[in-house]
């Protein structure tokens, strides 16, 4: 596990309030940081102890994180969440498969937690480039129905491609819906797959959040997306505040980093109002 | 403490102000900061039509500072009046509607369609909820190539005239300038010239991050606007500047304000109120801890109230209270 950071933080509010999916925003560098935009990072879990605690993964790979993973035990942090959508979950039990790429698949343990009160089946997917980089492989044995590894050079787990292995999994576990957190190539993929199946599909935008997202309360609307609405307008989208957890099918995953030109507000939109997001 | 503020006509219950496009359409912000105690909420820049603006990234973070290219996204005017300005009525904070457009015609359009606004108005005509206009001239100039409006007296000019003569006269227009031009005076006694009560001092600095890994602009929109403390200086020269030329304008000065002392900095140059942005993104419930750090650090030097403060930099300073040692001599240090 020596790609990741786990860090537990004392966050009785937080803890009290989260449900899966939801996400933190940190500040890093201290008192007087010149790193000004908050890091929003998945929740793992949070438990009771000590009033309440939140437990997040991320790896250190800018001097903002970095600055995180030196912190000490009994350092303070600054904190804000719980924040955004989380994942809806079945009214009745239901068969869910749950897919994480990288440290992505943290997001999906406390909603593995919930679905199984709800006595739905849990089946993980942990996918990611090498062995090193899967998260949580041990702990989704212990708690899933069925769980599954993959990686592209078979250093841990199944050798392959998620695109590729996912439709199999899914007639096997006889899967109602699809949860997926991590990367968007993940997710966009998993989108694709569960959509062609008819299958419902919540992903959870970790990485793009992690890559765009300024503030994490959707005051700067940094994090935008092009995701399709009820009514069938293209918006752009806050993944911090109408995300993380999106439909997949509604997310346009090939004009990510666009505007399109039908969205509401681009270049040839419908002349109606903007309304509110989905 | 007695902290109100008279800009023109309004009188604000505090100097703090939120910069524009920095809070969100103010429900983002409400959970963070109680809105009713700010001096007054900005609006982002209305445009009159919905703009989704550019594609991501729209901003990067470069050393004390976030570089944003957001293209001014929004619901347009239909939209705002509908749905953002009757909520921020609601809760009881004064509002500065901040405008812009990219013709003179569409500044003029959009003041008029705001001021002949139900919303407007009763927002008005009430408990005063808009506490003034703010004229965003950093807009690029579609009948001048694309250049900003600020960056010439005659044009920036040109735009506050035709939103002063739309807009009720109680209500404050403020003209917002561009720190990016060769004499900021000039602009803004242009500005004053045609009517603005005010100037807001700064919006961003224009500047450009690489991505180390693309070795590309990090923005969509290659170049953006710098904010936050890296801005903070330049902000201030601009402040001082400008009410060096004009002392008795009101500016609400900004530019990476992130505690009370930095506030208190932008009064003594010339501020008379002054406006938190970049540090809303960072720390959403800093307002009430400024204005507690800037009544502290007002005391701490006797000073009674913000308006006391405003342009105290410009006075002559006061000799020093004991003699300055004795200057080495040039043997000694060698
Ligand atoms: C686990 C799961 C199973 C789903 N199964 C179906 C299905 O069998 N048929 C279908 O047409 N759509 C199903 N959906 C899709 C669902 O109705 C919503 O379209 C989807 O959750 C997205 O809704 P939303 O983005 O508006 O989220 P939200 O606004 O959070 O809405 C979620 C809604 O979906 C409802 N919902 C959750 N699970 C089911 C379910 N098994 N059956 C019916 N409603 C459900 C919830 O009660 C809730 O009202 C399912 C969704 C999920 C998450
Ligand atoms: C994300 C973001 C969006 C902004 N949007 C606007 C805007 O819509 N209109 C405007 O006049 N200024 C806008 N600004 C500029 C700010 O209002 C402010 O003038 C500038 O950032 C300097 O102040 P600060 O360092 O306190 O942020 C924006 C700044 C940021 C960081
Ligand atoms: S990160 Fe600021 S709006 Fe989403």
């Amino acid at each position: 596990m020596a790609a990741y950071h786990a860090m537990t933080v004392v966050a009785p509010a937080v803890a009290e309030r989260f449900r899966p999916g939801q996400f933190v925003a940190v500040a890093v560098g201290g008192e007087h940081t010149s790193l000004l935009a908050r890091r929003c990072l998945p929740v793992y879990e949070v438990k009771s102890d000590y009033g309440g605690t939140v437990e997040f993964v991320f790896e250190a790979d800018d001097p903002g994180s970095r600055w995180l993973a030196s912190r000490r035990s009994r350092d303070a942090l600054d904190l804000i969440g719980p924040l955004g959508r989380p994942f809806p979950l079945p009214r009745d039990p239901a068969s869910c498969l749950l897919v994480g790429g990288a440290h992505g698949s943290s997001g999906l343990f406390a909603l593995a937690d919930t679905l199984r009160q709800r006595d739905c089946k849990v089946h993980f997917v942990l996918a990611a480039p090498h062995a090193h980089q899967v998260y949580g492989a041990l702990s989704a044995q212990r708690i899933g129905d069925s769980s599954t590894v993959i990686t592209r050079d078979g250093s841990l787990g199944v050798a392959g491609m998620v695109p590729d292995l996912l439709p199999g999994i899914i007639d096997q576990t006889e899967a109602d819906v699809v949860y997926a957190a991590g990367p968007t190539s993940l997710l966009s993929a998993v989108s694709g797959i569960a959509s062609a199946l008819g299958i419902p599909c919540q992903v959870s935008l970790g990485e793009l959040l992690s890559r765009t997202a300024a503030c994490g309360i959707g005051v700067c609307a940094s994090c935008v997306l092009p995701v399709v609405g009820d009514d069938g307008h293209t918006r752009m989208v806050r993944a911090c505040a109408e995300g993380p957890v999106l439909r997949g099918e509604r997310v346009r995953w090939g004009d990510l980093g666009t505007i399109p030109l039908d969205a509401l507000g681009g270049p040839r939109a419908p002349q109606t109002p903007l309304e509110a997001a989905p | 403490m007695n902290l109100t503020t008279p800009i023109g006509a309004v009188t604000l219950a505090n100097p703090l102000v939120t910069a524009s496009g920095c809070g969100g359409t103010g429900r983002e912000l409400a959970p963070y900061t109680d809105l009713s105690r700010l001096g007054a909420f900005t609006t982002a820049t209305v445009m009159a039509r919905p703009r989704a603006g550019r594609p991501t990234p729209r901003i990067a973070e470069t050393p004390s500072g976030l570089l944003n290219a957001m293209g001014l996204p929004g619901p347009g005017l239909e939209a705002f009046l509908a749905r953002e300005l009757p909520w921020l009525a609601a809760q009881d904070v004064p509002t500065v509607v901040s405008v812009g457009g990219n013709t003179v015609q569409e500044f003029a359009e959009i003041a008029t369609r705001l001021a002949a606004a139900p919303a407007f108005r009763v927002a008005a005509g009430g408990t005063g909820a808009v506490a003034g206009v703010e004229v965003n001239v950093a807009c690029p100039n579609a009948e001048d190539r694309g250049r900003m409006f600020a960056a010439a007296p005659a044009a920036a000019a040109e735009v506050v005239r035709a939103v002063r003569g739309a807009i009720h006269r109680d209500i404050p227009v403020l003209a917002k300038l561009s720190p990016d031009v060769t004499d900021i005076a000039t602009i803004a006694l242009a500005c004053a010239d045609a009517g603005a009560t005010g100037l807001s001092l700064i919006n961003t600095v224009s500047g450009l991050a690489i991505d180390p890994a693309t070795l590309r602009p990090a923005l969509s929109g290659v170049s953006g606007g710098l904010s936050g403390p890296a801005v903070r200086p330049v902000a201030l020269r601009c402040v001082f500047q400008v009410h060096a030329a004009i002392p008795d304008l009101p500016i609400v000065g900004g530019g990476g304000i992130a505690t009370g002392s930095d506030a208190l900095e932008f009064l003594v140059a010339g501020a008379t109120a002054f406006s938190v942005g970049t540090t809303l993104l960072h720390d959403p419930s800093a307002p009430q801890r400024i204005l507690r750090e800037l009544e502290e650090a007002l005391a701490a030097r006797g000073v009674a109230r913000p308006a006391d403060a405003v342009g105290m930099a410009h006075r002559p300073a006061s000799p020093p209270r004991i003699a300055p040692p004795p200057r080495p001599r040039i043997e000694e240090l060698t």
